[in-house]
């Protein structure tokens, strides 16, 4: 008798489960960085994310679902990730999972999603996270590759052929520095003197006075906040005339304030969102650009990076496979895969099955400081 | 040429010297009056410049007002740990003091995070940031501050100690604690009073150094261990052994990053701290008996 109720109580949960899964929201899981040293990144990205699927609910969902945005802090911890990534797809049933938010975690929770067959759209920028293809995964930040032949494509137009590299010794910088070596030769570049600096590295007038007295002709300096700013005041200080570049990891409003004076007529490649306002008409992204800008600055008070870009790029992708008919796990993947042409904050995506990164050179401007606001670098 | 890097790299040096003496100092006043390694003296340091702009910033005070008040904060916050986590410990072993001036470090730096954000901060510089010329090196007006700063704090730190009854008590307090409780000094308020002292001292090196460095919450911890360094360098005297090992420690680092490879910046400091430690315990000044205090 007891085990008839109970195989009866069975039969009917489980039809409760299946019921609730046909007309209740669909599921989309988030892994960000919201707390840790990554932070930075997290917590824009779970501010946007959460923004955007409020903003579709808002409007009557996708063909008439709500979305549900299911995040997990990771704390930046790889071994957090794996562990939430798990607790995503089988705790919470998701038919997709955003983030994470840094490419260490990214790489660790690849061969999760791998397993489970669940699709990954990481917003973290490391080459390796779509070389080789993998078949669940995709990103939306661009690869530090796109960013390092901006600023060479500018050097050879300047003539400028020895440059100096002074990279962070952290995952983004090595990450960096590695691009900036491989290009160089394929760009007519040299390298004279390749530096490093600790993250927590309070003073570089060192290295830059080793830089200051070679031969380059340029210096290329690859970090995230604070360290790029002690380098611009450094390079003040030490009198340094020669043209110095930053990375897109420092393009948001924090660095000017930081460098303060020392960050004027610096020059780096960056994602398209601090300069919105100043693309031409013709720029198929300049839409989708201004609205991220204006709703998050409704939302939440600050102006929108591009960090969080990369979780609206993420979230509107994800928003386009699910209406050309993704369903699950696996129809959402293919869908995924047959984007183009998509005018995100990132770039024009356009995945294919050779390409899961989807961004070409165009992704990034080349932007220039003065008067402590961004101008675009012609 | 090379001299002129040499001039450059060595005046750097010196004025992070000065930051790493200053911090120094406060580990060993502690050390001296405690048998204490203070591994939250860093996160008074962060504590300095926080504060500082947190003053400027939400009260609006101008700088020379909210230097004081930062320091008094600071040195507030040094009495409430040694009242609350120190004093409290009914048989305190030293492994239980490094343990618990760790987990006070840690929980100062979680709550300056939660109060102030993650976010790096950048104050303003005392006086201008036009670079000053010394025979082709560059020096910025900051770097003069800290210098003077930190000659006047050290020789303040002098004539208090040697010069003033409570200065000369707590000299005694760490030559032998028994024996100064027995001729009536109050070995408890002097082990408070070695906090407070060392906890504004740390402040003010947070405050005079965040201009060049800017600030976050999390910035103590790299700062700490080079003072830790300076202090082990001076053999854990909190006179002018310590601020030789800062200056040292600031010279040789920059040398190291400039002439050898500045991937090395970070290793020669903890290079040089074990050498002594194995080679030289009582410090690259001290005899076998050292002068403490």
């Amino acid at each position: 008798m007891l085990k008839k109720v109970l195989l009866l109580a069975l039969a009917l949960l489980s039809f409760a489960g299946c019921s609730k899964k046909e007309e209740g929201p669909i599921k989309v899981g988030a892994l960000f960085a919201v707390t840790g040293p990554a932070a930075f990144l997290g917590e824009p990205e779970r501010n946007t994310a959460q923004m955007v699927i409020d903003e579709i609910n808002s409007k009557g969902g996708i063909k008439g679902r709500k979305l549900q945005l299911v995040v997990y802090d990771t704390m930046g911890d790889t071994t957090k990730a794996v562990q939430l990534a798990n607790k995503l797809i089988k705790n919470d049933k998701v038919v997709a999972i955003i983030g994470p938010s840094t490419t260490g975690e990214s790489m660790a929770v690849i061969p999760v999603v791998e397993k489970e067959q669940v699709p990954l759209i990481s917003c973290s920028a490391g080459i390796k996270i779509t070389d080789p293809v993998k078949k669940w995964v995709f990103k939306t930040a661009q690869n530090d590759s796109l960013a390092v032949n901006r600023i060479y494509e500018h050097l050879q137009q300047k003539k400028q052929t020895k440059v100096a590299i002074l990279t962070v010794s952290d995952g983004f910088g090595s990450s960096g520095r590695e691009q900036l070596k491989e290009q160089a030769a394929k760009n007519g570049i040299t390298i004279v003197l390749d530096e490093t600096y600790g993250p927590k590295d309070t003073d570089m007038s060192a290295q830059l006075t080793k830089i200051r007295g070679s031969q380059a002709q340029a210096i290329i300096c690859w970090g995230t906040n604070p360290g790029p700013a002690v380098v611009a005041k450094n390079a003040r200080q030490l009198g340094i005339t020669m043209p110095l570049f930053m990375s897109h990891g420092v393009s948001s409003r924090k660095f000017i304030e930081l460098a303060g004076d020392a960050a004027e007529g610096l020059k780096l490649p960056s994602g398209k969102v601090i300069v919105a306002g100043l693309l031409p008409d013709t720029d198929p992204q300049k839409k989708a650009l201004l609205s991220y800008v204006s709703s998050y600055k409704k939302s939440f008070n600050t102006e929108g990076d591009h960090f969080g870009g990369h979780a609206w790029d993420a979230v509107m992708l994800l928003k386009g496979a699910i209406e050309r008919g993704g369903s699950n796990a696996a129809t959402i993947r293919d869908q995924l895969e047959k984007t183009t042409q998509f005018p995100g904050i990132g770039g024009m995506f356009s995945y294919s099955a050779t390409d899961h990164a989807g961004l070409g050179k165009d992704a990034f401007a080349l932007v220039e400081i003065s008067k402590k606001d961004w101008v675009l670098v012609k | 040429m090379l001299f002129e890097e040499i001039l450059q790299y060595t005046l750097s040096g010196l004025s992070n010297g000065a930051i790493y003496a200053l911090i120094g100092i406060g580990f060993s006043i502690i050390y001296n009056a405690t048998g204490i390694i203070n591994f939250a003296q860093g996160e008074f340091v962060m504590l300095g410049g926080m504060l500082t702009l947190f003053f400027m910033n939400l009260l609006q005070l101008p700088l020379w007002a909210a230097v004081p008040c930062a320091v008094a904060v600071s040195a507030v916050a040094g009495l409430l740990f040694e009242r609350l986590a120190i004093k409290p410990l009914r048989r305190p072993t030293p492994i239980n003091l490094v343990i618990i001036t760790i987990g006070g470090s840690i929980l100062i730096r979680g709550l300056a995070m939660l109060l102030w954000g993650k976010d790096t901060h950048a104050l303003q510089p005392f006086s201008g940031e036009e670079p000053i010329a010394i025979a082709n090196a560059t020096i910025l007006p900051q770097h003069i501050w800290i210098l003077m700063i930190t000659m006047l704090i050290i020789g303040i730190n002098k004539y208090f100690f040697y010069h003033t009854i409570s200065g000369k008590a707590m000299r005694a307090c760490s030559y032998n604690s028994k024996a100064s409780s027995l001729v009536g000094i109050d070995v408890r308020r002097m082990v408070l009073f070695s906090f407070v002292i060392s906890s504004a001292m740390g402040a003010m090196a947070g405050i005079i150094v965040a201009p060049l460095t800017m600030t976050s919450y999390d910035v103590g911890i790299m700062l700490g261990l080079k003072g830790f360094c300076a202090a082990i360098i001076g053999g854990m005297s909190s006179g002018l052994a310590t601020v030789a090992g800062g200056l040292i420690l600031g010279v040789l680092e920059s040398l190291g990053a400039g002439l050898i490879s500045s991937g090395y910046k970070d290793a020669i400091a903890f290079i040089i701290l074990l050498l002594i430690l194995f080679v030289r315990p009582q410090g690259l000044f001290g005899k076998a008996d050292a002068e403490r205090v």
